[in-house]
């Protein structure tokens, strides 16, 4: 009897699982080198992990802030978010309507780390969502992909991307949608992100030796796109709540 | 997403210019309880093994900095702007002052080397504090705070050089960012944050 128990809780337990990843695509690890690595070691290696197919909308978001009535608009604690927090939204129970299925936006950092670590995954790691992010439709790497770094710059210049509709874009190699092209996406560590615009404030080497860092920390300057990523980064704050930034989550492999 | 043009140009004309200035923030005032940091659930370890949250700190007014102990570069002039900054304050009678030390690489700093480095460098005295947390409850904080780091090796990282301070109600009142140079506008509000 026991044993049937057993095996039932089991079952049950792989099955909870495999359903909670069911909007998440794997991505299959491996060794790149990211636009800004470690000086000393520039290649990465990353570990499979799971990566939501879509960013999150203000339907899941709307979701999230019913069941935890302490992340509502009225009640969030401004420590963890900024006046701009789910401005758009008209009072703390109802998200825009045209925009349910659009990628929810106006969280700050300690939101959407709140969110993901809600449906048990956590934010991806910048080298994570990097590397998720240079696949085209076809390739792992489309980096050097002249035409795919081409159509990133273009949707970088089209204004309010942020009014799409998620999903309805083709997925990447893994089959993740939308990472370029719609909204910027918070990451885990995303104040690990140090460029020469903190060494205004002394990073933490003189001038002269920060700033060369930064220029050779630069692995591709042809990744421009990139580069305009990592840029945007150094510039958020924790608490900030920006029309542009939206967040998706992420989950480690078993 | 047109402004990435326009934060790209602003960072790049400022990316290579001297960093001799120092910046001076001062944070809203009103929202007092909500801007409080004694909202954190965090647990953190002190240098003598205790455990300790932010709130047991209320009623003292913090002076916080982010190190880590086998830091070679920037943190010994940081600690050594922490204690000229501790020295003047006490000379001007500064009371319930706490000046509290987060270790950016809790998996090294345990308490034992955080005690150790405490007494190397003559900070043994009751008013000051080291903590390591748990990795996320440090990122955590040094969000709130806005410190960037990044661990670069096993054993260094890049980080931002803040000192906070923190009235009463756990709330951030001042910044200084930047190594060494004047001591004073820091000292002064410190001593006037101790006293609301």
């Amino acid at each position: 009897m026991r044993k049937i128990f057993l095996l039932l809780a089991g079952l049950f337990l792989i099955n909870n699982a495999s359903a909670q990843q069911s909007n998440m695509a794997l991505v299959k690890g491996g060794i790149y080198t990211p636009l800004y690595g470690i000086v000393e070691q520039s290649e990465v290696k990353i570990r499979d992990f799971y990566m939501d197919i879509n960013p999150v909308t203000y339907a899941d978001y709307l979701e999230f802030v019913n069941k935890n009535p302490k992340w509502q608009k009225s009640k969030v604690s401004k420590l963890f978010a900024d006046g701009r927090y789910l401005s758009n939204w008209e009072n703390d129970f109802s998200a825009p309507k045209e925009f349910l299925d659009k990628p929810v936006t106006m969280v700050s950092w300690f939101a959407a780390k709140a969110y993901c670590e809600c449906q048990g995954k956590r934010l991806p790691t910048v080298d994570e969502w990097e590397y998720a992010a240079m696949a085209s439709a076809s390739k792992k790497d489309a980096r050097t992909d002249i035409l795919y770094n081409l159509s990133i710059l273009r949707s970088y210049e089209e204004p309010k991307t942020f009014m799409k509709s998620v999903g309805l874009s083709k997925g990447n190699f893994w089959g993740i949608k939308d990472m370029h092209g719609m909204v910027w996406e918070w990451t885990q560590d995303f104040n690990s992100i140090i460029l020469t615009g903190e060494s205004r404030n002394n990073g933490n080497t003189d001038a002269g030796l920060f700033c060369a860092s930064g220029a050779i920390g630069a692995k591709d300057m042809m990744n421009y796109a990139a580069f305009m990523r990592y840029a945007m980064r150094t510039s958020l704050k924790a608490n900030y709540s920006i029309t542009t930034l939206g967040f998706r989550c992420a989950k480690d492999t078993p | 997403m047109k402004y990435t043009h326009l934060i790209l140009i602003i960072f790049l004309l400022f990316s290579c210019q001297e960093n001799s200035t120092i910046d001076y923030q001062i944070t809203e005032i009103d929202q007092l309880d909500e801007l409080s940091i004694y909202q954190l659930p965090s647990e953190w370890k002190t240098q003598y093994g205790e455990s300790i949250e932010f709130k047991n700190l209320k009623g003292k007014t913090l002076v916080v900095v982010m190190i880590y102990t086998s830091c070679k570069t920037a943190c010994p002039r940081l600690v050594a702007d922490m204690r000229m900054i501790e020295e003047k304050v006490t000379g001007k009678k500064g009371k319930d002052i706490q000046y509290v030390l987060v270790s950016i690489d809790p998996k090294n700093d345990t308490p034992e080397k955080l005690k150790a480095f405490a007494k190397e460098n003559g900070l043994e005295d009751q008013k000051w504090l080291f903590l390591q947390g748990n990795e996320d409850d440090v990122r955590d904080f040094a969000n709130i705070m806005s410190v960037k780091y990044k661990q670069i090796s096993p054993i260094d990282f890049s980080h931002s050089n803040i000192i906070s301070v923190f009235d009463k109600h756990g709330v951030m009142k001042f910044q200084k960012e930047g190594l060494g140079l004047e001591n004073d506008e820091i000292v002064e509000n410190i001593l006037a944050i101790a006293k609301l």
